[in-house]
């Protein structure tokens, strides 16, 4: 199946400045050559802790941070090595959803006059067109009509989410992106959240990039985890491999890490200690070798790259030694 | 109707709101109110500098006009010359804030270098070497006086655009493909207008007193002219003995500058998006 979406060698610096007459300010490499495709259809989870580069991923994937290396190909097409404004046009597919739906609306704007600016700035001219997707949208996301006049102030965290979802349904993409979807929501909501987006998947036929930090909830919901450490990929395999046999020791103590309501199952792995390195000043060799605990002199020298490894893809020159060492539930 | 029940709680904003109220009256109905609308122009030399009395509540001046008229008559005068020059500053300064706040590169820098130029300037200083330069009338007060208004509106829209371009909206706009004048009108701006509204409100007061102080230098209104900071500087010769003929002048240009700054800290507490309410 040819990938609806596809990343090459993407790679991102943030914020390198030449100064006058001061020493130059060095560019955050906040994503290092990522690779990925997207099959229609398809959930993507997209994990790493925080200052990873995720976010920073998704945003220059739909077009609001420029690349300055790789290749974006949506439907084969290449979409990058575009100007913001030309970028944005070419990936119309593709949407975003913010992490914080609630800041990402104008409080001063009520709901309907939001979803129905996003039409107008998309180009839907015929105001019975945009009365009758708006309807359609809030009633797919299970909001009634009474939402429209209303202010972003007067709804809940769940409601926002569901508002946010709507104004992006409205403009049909086929790529969404979700950043974060259900952090800071409770574990009920957060239930009531994953069950709209899979049936707002089915009925659309949406493809979802889904950016996040717990791990319960992405072994929940996605058919395929990327997991991100310092701005690289270092583990792709499908989420059901990645949960029961990981391979890169940065996916093995972030499972170890993660709490879990049956302890025993879970992968022998240190925690790692310390710090992850800052973007800008990274490490020789491999990024997390300063903190993992099965690092040897070659990791301290050479950036692994992503490889297949049987079941998926893994960036670790030493995933096989380690796998064989360490002592893995079957 | 949260806003305005919590705004009537607010006292010196409602006194604020009452005096500018008062102003806006009797610059508009001036003429049908004064007991001597006449008097605008005309001069009664028997009744010179008669102090405040049934038929003259205010005293007459020194061309036996009313006072009373002539401080009733003086508020369309102020209140013509703050609202042209707070809505010119305002024209000027608003754009140039929001394209200074939201751009990048050299074009903001020099609008902001421009206006840190025009701060550093005492403003009544700048309004004196102009109105000199074209010559003492209203409209080069007006002149002077937007001239050198507009770069407080640049930095308050400056910062606050600054401050609205890293929202989380704003990039949700971006993301859905907004245009940039639409960002920055229909969203920046009305997210930006609280501290632009008390500033112009402030402005107002102020304009009238600075426009005051050129009247009462002589670079402003030409006798006989009923203004408020003419006739301070025309009683000046008849201190004290005429008290009457400074003290009501005066007195209206100290009242209506502190309606305005009333009303104007008053609003800053009200402009709060949390206050709208859809019913």
């Amino acid at each position: 199946m040819t990938p609806i979406l596809e990343v090459r060698e993407l790679a991102v610096d943030l914020g390198g400045r030449r100064r006058w007459l001061r020493p130059d300010l060095p560019p955050v490499r906040a994503v290092r050559g990522v690779s990925l495709s997207l099959r229609p259809g398809e959930v993507l989870g997209l994990v790493g802790e925080s200052g990873c580069g995720k976010t920073t991923l998704g945003r220059t994937i739909l077009g609001l941070q420029r690349e300055s290396g790789g290749e974006i190909r949506l439907d084969g097409a290449v979409v990058s090595g575009l100007a913001p404004r030309e970028a944005r046009r070419a990936r119309n597919a593709i949407h975003y959803v913010h992490q914080d739906a609630g800041a990402a609306l104008d409080p001063w704007w009520s709901i309907g006059r939001t979803l129905e600016e996003a039409l107008l700035v998309q180009g839907v001219r015929d105001p019975a067109e945009r009365r009758a997707r708006i309807d359609e949208v809030l009633a797919a996301v299970g909001l009634d009509a009474t939402a429209r006049p209303r202010y972003p102030h007067e709804f809940s965290g769940g409601q926002l989410r569901r508002v946010a979802l709507a104004r992006i349904l409205a403009l049909r993409p086929r790529v969404v992106i979700l950043d974060e979807p259900t952090s800071g929501l409770d574990m009920s909501v957060q239930a009531m959240v994953l069950n709209l987006l899979g049936t707002l998947r089915r009925r659309y036929g949406l493809t979802y990039l889904f950016i996040s930090h717990d791990l319960s909830v992405v072994r929940r919901f996605c058919d395929r985890v990327a997991i991100m450490y310092l701005g690289r990929v270092v583990e792709l395999a499908t989420a059901a491999e990645v949960f029961a046999r990981p391979r890169h020791p940065y996916t093995r103590a972030l499972l170890a890490a993660s709490p879990s309501l049956s302890p025993e199952a879970r992968p022998p792995a240190p925690i790692p200690a310390g710090e992850p390195p800052s973007a800008a000043r990274l490490p020789p060799g491999c990024a997390f070798s300063p903190r993992c605990p099965h690092a040897q002199a070659p990791c301290r020298r050479t950036d692994p790259a992503l490889a297949p490894d049987g079941r998926g893809e893994t960036a670790c020159l030493r995933w096989r030694e380690i796998a064989a060492d360490t002592m893995l539930p079957a | 109707m949260l806003v305005l029940r919590k705004f009537l709680r607010d006292i010196p904003a409602v006194a604020g709101a009452l005096i500018v109220l008062l102003v806006l009256l009797l610059a508009i109905l001036g003429p049908w109110i004064a007991p001597y609308p006449e008097d605008a122009a005309a001069s009664h030399l028997l009744r010179r500098l008669r102090p405040p009395s049934a038929a003259f509540p205010f005293g007459t001046d020194n061309l036996g006009r009313d006072i009373l008229s002539r401080v009733i008559l003086g508020a369309r005068g102020a209140l013509t010359v703050s609202l042209t020059v707070v809505a010119a500053a305002m024209a000027i300064g608003v754009p140039l804030g929001l394209v200074a706040g939201y751009a990048r590169g050299v074009v903001p820098e020099l609008i902001m270098r421009v206006t840190d130029v025009f701060l550093a300037l005492p403003q009544l200083i700048l309004a004196l070497a102009l109105a000199q330069l074209l010559g003492p009338s209203v409209e080069s007060a007006m002149l002077a006086l937007t001239l050198t208004y507009w770069p407080f509106f640049t930095r308050i829209v400056h910062a606050e655009t600054q401050r609205l371009r890293g929202a989380l909206f704003v990039d949700a706009l971006q993301g859905i493909g907004a245009s940039t004048p639409r960002i920055l009108f229909l969203h920046i701006l009305p997210n930006a207008l609280s501290p632009i509204i008390v500033r112009a409100t402030i402005g107002l007061g102020f304009t009238i007193l600075v426009a005051a102080v050129l009247g009462f230098l002589g670079m402003g209104a030409t006798p006989p002219d009923p203004d408020w900071g003419l006739a301070v500087a025309q009683s000046r010769g008849y201190l004290p003995n005429a008290w009457w003929f400074a003290t009501f002048p005066g007195l209206a240009i100290l009242v209506a500058v502190l309606g305005f700054n009333l009303l104007g800290d008053g609003l800053r507490d009200l402009v709060d998006p949390r206050l709208r309410r859809s019913r």
